[in-house]
C-alpha cells in the first residue's frame, strides 16, 4: 500500500468527497456561463478576429507586410513560432515526465496544461504555414511522391525534421489527451440528463463502461504513452534548435542549443501555465485543487529550468570568448551592446535575475508575485527568441548588408492575434470540457486530501 | 544495523589495490617509444581519478537532489549514497590533486598551455646544450629574442588560463564539494539521534544551495580539467556532456552496492521497486548522455568548422574503434536491456548492463583526456587495466568501510515510512 509521509502538505484542501469532486469540475459545464467567461472569450474573440483579418492580408498581398529585409530574412515569424512551440512544452513536461516520476500534484493542472499544448502547437504549426506564401501548397513539406506535383524534400534539412518532429508532437499529445479525458467524459455523460449534452458527452466518451479491464488498459496506454511523449518533450525543442544551431553564423552555431532550448521551452511552458491557472482557478472557483502548494511546486521548476538556462547562456558568453574566433565573440558583444543591447537586457532581467528572487519562500508561495513573474518569464522568453535570430542575423559579414528589422503592423497583429485564437480556444476548453483529471484526482482524495491526512496522524 | 565489513570482501578489495600498485610501478617504468616523461603514465591517472572522483561527485549531487525534490522512496538508500561519496571525494580529491602538482611543476605535459613556450613573448635560448630555455614577457631581460612558437590562441585564453586562476577554481571546487559532502554526512548521522524535521528541513535547503553551485562547477570544472586539454577546441555542451557521464555512472554505482547489501541482508525493507527506480534511473540517463552526447557530435559534423570538427577527426583516426565500442556499450546496451520492465528489476540483468556500462564510460572519460595528450601515440597495455582496477579497489574499500560508520538504514527521516511502503 502507498504511504504518503505526514510532511507532505495536502494536495486537496477542505473537506472534499468523491462527489464534491465531480460537482465541482461539472459546474461550469453544465451552469450557464458565467459574466467573466463571456467577457473574456468576447475580448479575445475580437483580437482572433483581428489577428485572422491580418493573416488574410497577408496571404493576400505577401510577406512584404512583414518588416523583413534580406539581411534579417528571419524575425518575429520564427520568433513567435518557437515561442509558441515552447510554451507547449510544459503540457507534455507534465503529462508525461512528471507522470513518470509519480509526481501526484500534476492530476490538478495535467488536463489544462496538456489543452494548452495542444492549442500553442496549433499556433506555433500557422507561422510556417502563413510564412510559405503560397499557402494552399503546404503540403510540400510532407516528402510526397513527385507525381504529386511536388518537389522531394530535402532530408538534410532540420526545417524537414521539424516537420516530422512538430507533427509526431502535436499528435502523440493529442492522443494522449484525449485519453485522460475519456474517463471524464463518461463521468459527465452520467451525471447529465438529456439534451444535446447528453448526445455530446456519449460520443465523446467513446463508450467508456467504468469496468476494471478498462481502467486497466487506461493505465497501461497512459505509462506507453508517457514513455512515447518523453523523449517527444526532449527531441521537439532539440530540433527546433537545430534549426538555428546546425548553420555556421555566429551566435546559432553552438552545441549547447539543443538542451538549452528545451530547458528553455520548459521554463516558458510553466510560466503560461501558471498566467492560465491563476486566473482559471481564481474564475472557475477551483482553488481547494489548484492552490499555494502547487503554485509553489511550479515555481521550484521555474526557478530550475531559469537557472539551467541561465548557466547556458552564460556559458555561450563565456565560451564565444574562450573559442578566440572573432566572429563568435563580435557576435556576443554586439547582443549586449549592439543596437539591439534593449532586448538581450530584457532576456537577461527577465529570464536569469529575475526567477531567482524565486529563492525566497513568501515570494514564491506569493500568488499575486507569481503572476506578475509568469508574464515577465513569458516576455522575457520571447526576447530570448528575438535576442537569438535577430540580433545574429541583423550585422550580416559585409557592413555593407547590414540592417535593422522594424516590424509593421501586420507583424504585431499576427502575433496578438495568435494570444487571441488560443484564448479562445482555452476558453472553450474551460467550458465545456472538464478542466481538472476528476477521475484521477479522486485516486489521491484519500492519501492527499486535507481531512483524511488530519484523519490519519 | 551496521554493515559489517567481511574478510572476503576486505581482502579483495585489498588485492585490488595491490594490483593498482603493480600497474602504477609498470606505468612508470612503461616503455612506449611516443611517450616522452612518462605522459602516458600521469595520463592515465587523471583518467582513473578522475572517472572515480566523477562517480563520487554524482552521488552528492544525487543526494542533494533527493533532499531538493523532496524524494521519498529513496530514503531508505541514502546511506548507500553518503558511502559512495563520503570518502571518495576527498581521497580522489587527492588524486587530481597529485596530477595538477605535476603538471604545474612540468612533471607532466597534459595541460599543453601550462608550458610558458605556449605563451611567453620572448625566449632566452638555453647557452648550455640539454639545458631548457627561459621564457619571459620581458623584452629587456638579457639575451632575449621574439619567441617564434607562441601559440596566439593559447596567449588570448590566458586570462582564464593561468595556473594561479585555474588552481584557485580547482581548490574552490574540491573544498566546497568535501565541505558539503562532510556536512551531509555529519548531520546525516546527527538525524538519527533526534526528533523532529528542523535538521530535514535544513538539508533540504542545504541541499538547494549545493545545487546552484554544481550546477556552475560541474559545468567549469570539466572545462578546466578536461575541456582545456584540447586546448584550442571549444564546445559549449562540454560541462553538460561530462555530468551526464558522472551521474549516470553513479546511478550504476549505487544500484549495484544496493543489490550487493540486499543480498547480505543489511537493507532488509528494499524491495523489487527500490531496484527497479534505481535502474529507470540507469536507464533515463543512459539516454539523456547519448541524447547530449549526439547533439554535441551532429552539430559539430554538421557545420564543419576546422576548429570544431578536428576532435572528432582526432577521435576517429586514432581511436575510432574504441570510439564506436564505447557509444555502442553506453547507448545501445542500456537501450535494449533496460527497456523492459521486468529487466530493471531483474539483478542479473542490472548486474552485468552495469559492469558493461561502467567500462563504457570509462572508455569514455579515457577518449576525451588521451586524445588531447598522447595524440595518436597511446598503447593500450597490461598496467593500465591494473591500475583502473586498482582505484575501484581503493572506491569500493572506502566505501564499504563508510558503510561500518553508521547504521545503513537511516530513522527518523520524514520520508522513511514512505520509502519502506514503496510499491510501484
Amino acid at each position: 500500500m502507498q504511504k504518503e509521509a505526514a510532511i507532505r502538505e495536502p494536495l486537496i484542501l477542505g473537506d472534499k468527497s468523491y462527489s464534491q469532486i465531480t460537482e465541482d469540475v461539472m459546474a461550469p459545464i453544465v451552469g450557464s456561463p458565467t459574466m467573466w467567461w463571456k467577457v473574456l472569450i468576447t475580448i479575445s474573440g475580437i483580437i482572433a478576429a483581428w489577428g485572422v483579418g491580418n493573416i488574410l492580408y497577408l496571404l493576400g498581398v505577401g510577406i512584404g507586410t512583414w518588416g523583413l529585409n534580406k539581411t534579417v530574412g528571419w524575425a518575429w515569424d520564427i520568433t513567435n513560432f518557437v515561442w509558441w512551440v515552447g510554451i507547449g512544452h510544459a503540457g507534455t513536461l507534465i503529462s508525461a515526465v512528471l507522470l513518470l516520476f509519480r509526481q501526484k500534484w500534476r492530476m490538478a493542472i495535467n488536463r489544462s496544461a496538456e489543452a494548452m499544448t495542444i492549442f500553442a502547437v496549433m499556433m506555433a504549426a500557422l507561422f510556417p504555414g502563413i510564412h510559405m506564401g503560397r499557402i494552399w501548397q503546404a503540403y510540400w513539406v510532407f516528402p510526397l511522391p513527385n507525381q504529386f506535383g511536388s518537389l522531394w524534400v530535402n532530408f538534410n534539412s532540420p526545417l524537414l525534421w521539424d516537420v516530422f518532429a512538430i507533427s509526431t508532437y502535436f499528435s502523440v499529445s493529442l492522443v494522449f489527451w484525449y485519453i485522460g479525458l475519456i474517463p471524464d467524459f463518461a463521468t459527465i455523460r452520467d451525471k447529465v440528463t438529456g439534451g444535446w449534452r447528453k448526445k455530446l458527452y456519449t460520443a465523446l466518451s467513446f463508450g467508456w463502461s467504468g469496468r476494471a479491464k478498462h481502467w486497466t488498459r487506461f493505465e497501461e496506454v497512459s505509462l506507453v504513452l508517457a514513455g512515447i511523449a518523453t523523449p517527444l518533450v526532449f527531441s521537439v525543442h532539440s530540433i527546433v534548435s537545430m534549426d538555428f544551431a546546425t548553420a555556421v553564423i555566429p551566435g546559432w552555431h553552438t552545441t549547447i542549443f539543443p538542451p538549452y532550448f528545451v530547458s528553455g521551452a520548459v521554463f516558458s511552458g510553466f510560466a503560461m501555465v501558471l498566467t492560465l491557472l491563476l486566473i482559471m482557478r481564481k474564475v472557475m472557483g477551483l482553488e481547494a485543487y489548484i492552490h499555494t502548494k502547487h503554485v509553489e511546486y511550479m515555481n521550484i521548476v521555474i526557478i530550475v529550468t531559469g537557472s539551467i538556462v541561465g548557466v547556458a547562456y552564460i556559458t555561450e558568453l563565456f565560451i564565444s570568448w574562450y573559442s578566440g574566433v572573432e566572429y563568435e565573440s563580435y557576435a556576443f558583444i554586439n547582443r549586449a551592446t549592439g543596437p539591439y543591447w534593449w532586448s538581450y537586457a530584457i532576456m537577461m532581467t527577465c529570464n536569469v535575475v529575475s526567477p531567482q528572487l524565486f529563492w525566497f519562500k513568501k515570494l514564491r508561495t506569493s500568488l499575486m508575485f507569481t503572476f506578475i513573474m509568469s508574464l515577465i518569464i513569458n516576455l522575457g522568453m520571447w526576447y530570448e527568441r528575438y535576442v537569438i535570430i535577430v540580433t545574429s542575423l541583423h550585422r550580416d559579414y559585409l557592413p555593407s548588408s547590414w540592417s535593422e528589422f522594424h516590424s509593421t503592423f501586420v507583424d504585431l497583429g499576427i502575433f496578438i492575434g495568435t494570444l487571441g485564437i488560443f484564448m479562445t480556444l482555452f476558453l472553450l476548453f474551460a467550458r465545456f470540457f472538464p478542466v481538472l483529471a476528476l477521475n484521477e484526482l479522486k485516486t489521491i482524495l484519500k492519501s492527499s486530501g486535507e481531512n483524511f491526512k488530519k484523519a490519519d496522524h | 544495523m551496521n554493515f559489517v565489513f567481511s574478510k572476503r570482501a576486505k581482502i579483495t578489495t585489498l588485492v585490488l589495490m595491490a594490483l593498482g600498485v603493480i600497474g602504477i610501478i609498470g606505468g612508470l617504468n612503461s616503455h612506449n617509444p611516443h611517450d616522452h616523461g612518462g605522459q602516458e603514465f600521469w595520463s592515465n591517472l587523471l583518467v582513473c581519478g578522475f572517472y572515480f572522483f566523477a562517480i563520487a561527485l554524482g552521488g552528492l549531487f544525487f543526494y542533494a537532489l533527493q533532499y531538493a525534490a523532496e524524494v521519498g522512496w529513496s530514503s531508505q538508500l541514502k546511506r548507500v549514497f553518503e558511502g559512495i561519496f563520503h570518502r571518495n571525494i576527498p581521497a580522489f580529491s587527492l588524486v587530481l590533486v597529485i596530477v595538477f602538482i605535476a603538471s604545474t611543476l612540468h612533471v607532466n605535459h597534459i595541460y599543453h598551455w601550462m608550458d610558458p613556450g605556449t605563451y611567453s613573448e620572448f625566449v632566452i635560448p638555453a647557452t648550455v646544450e640539454g639545458e631548457h630555455s627561459t621564457y619571459t614577457d620581458n623584452a629587456e631581460a638579457t639575451g632575449a629574442q621574439v619567441n617564434l612558437g607562441i601559440d596566439k590562441i593559447i596567449k588570448n585564453k590566458r586570462a582564464y588560463l593561468n595556473e594561479g586562476f585555474w588552481w584557485a577554481r580547482t581548490l574552490v571546487y574540491l573544498g566546497v564539494f568535501i565541505w558539503f559532502g562532510n556536512w551531509f554526512r555529519k548531520k546525516s548521522i546527527e538525524e538519527d539521534a533526534l526528533d523532529g524535521t528542523t535538521l530535514h528541513v535544513k538539508m533540504f535547503k542545504r541541499s538547494a544551495i549545493f545545487l546552484a553551485l554544481f550546477a556552475v562547477f560541474s559545468s567549469t570544472l570539466s572545462w578546466d580539467w578536461l575541456m582545456s586539454i584540447d586546448t584550442h577546441w571549444f564546445s559549449t555542451m562540454y560541462g553538460w556532456y561530462v555530468f551526464s557521464g558522472m551521474w549516470v555512472t553513479f546511478m550504476i554505482f549505487a544500484t549495484i552496492a544496493t543489490l550487493y547489501l540486499r543480498d547480505k541482508g543489511f537493507l532488509p525493507k528494499v524491495n523489487d521497486s527500490h531496484i527497479h527506480d534505481l535502474g529507470k534511473w540507469m536507464f533515463g540517463i543512459s539516454m539523456l548522455w547519448s541524447y547530449l552526447g549526439l547533439c554535441q557530435f551532429l552539430l559539430i559534423w554538421y557545420a564543419d568548422i576546422g576548429e570544431e570538427v578536428i576532435y572528432y577527426q582526432q577521435r576517429f583516426e586514432n581511436y575510432g574503434l574504441p570510439l564506436i565500442v564505447m557509444c555502442i556499450i553506453n547507448f545501445v546496451v542500456p537501450f535494449l536491456v533496460l527497456m523492459a520492465r521486468d529487466a530493471k528489476r531483474n539483478p542479473v540483468f542490472l548486474r552485468l548492463s552495469g559492469c558493461l556500462i561502467l567500462i563504457g564510460h570509462y572508455v569514455d572519460v579515457y577518449l576525451l583526456v588521451m586524445p588531447g595528450t598522447m595524440h595518436g601515440h597511446s598503447h593500450y597495455s597490461w598496467w593500465q587495466p591494473l591500475m583502473f582496477l586498482g582505484f575501484l579497489g581503493l572506491f569500493v574499500y572506502l566505501m564499504l568501510n563508510s558503510f561500518t560508520k553508521a547504521a545503513m538504514v537511516p530513522v527518523n527521516h520524514p520520508f522513511i515510512d514512505e520509502s519502506e511502503h514503496h510499491s510501484i
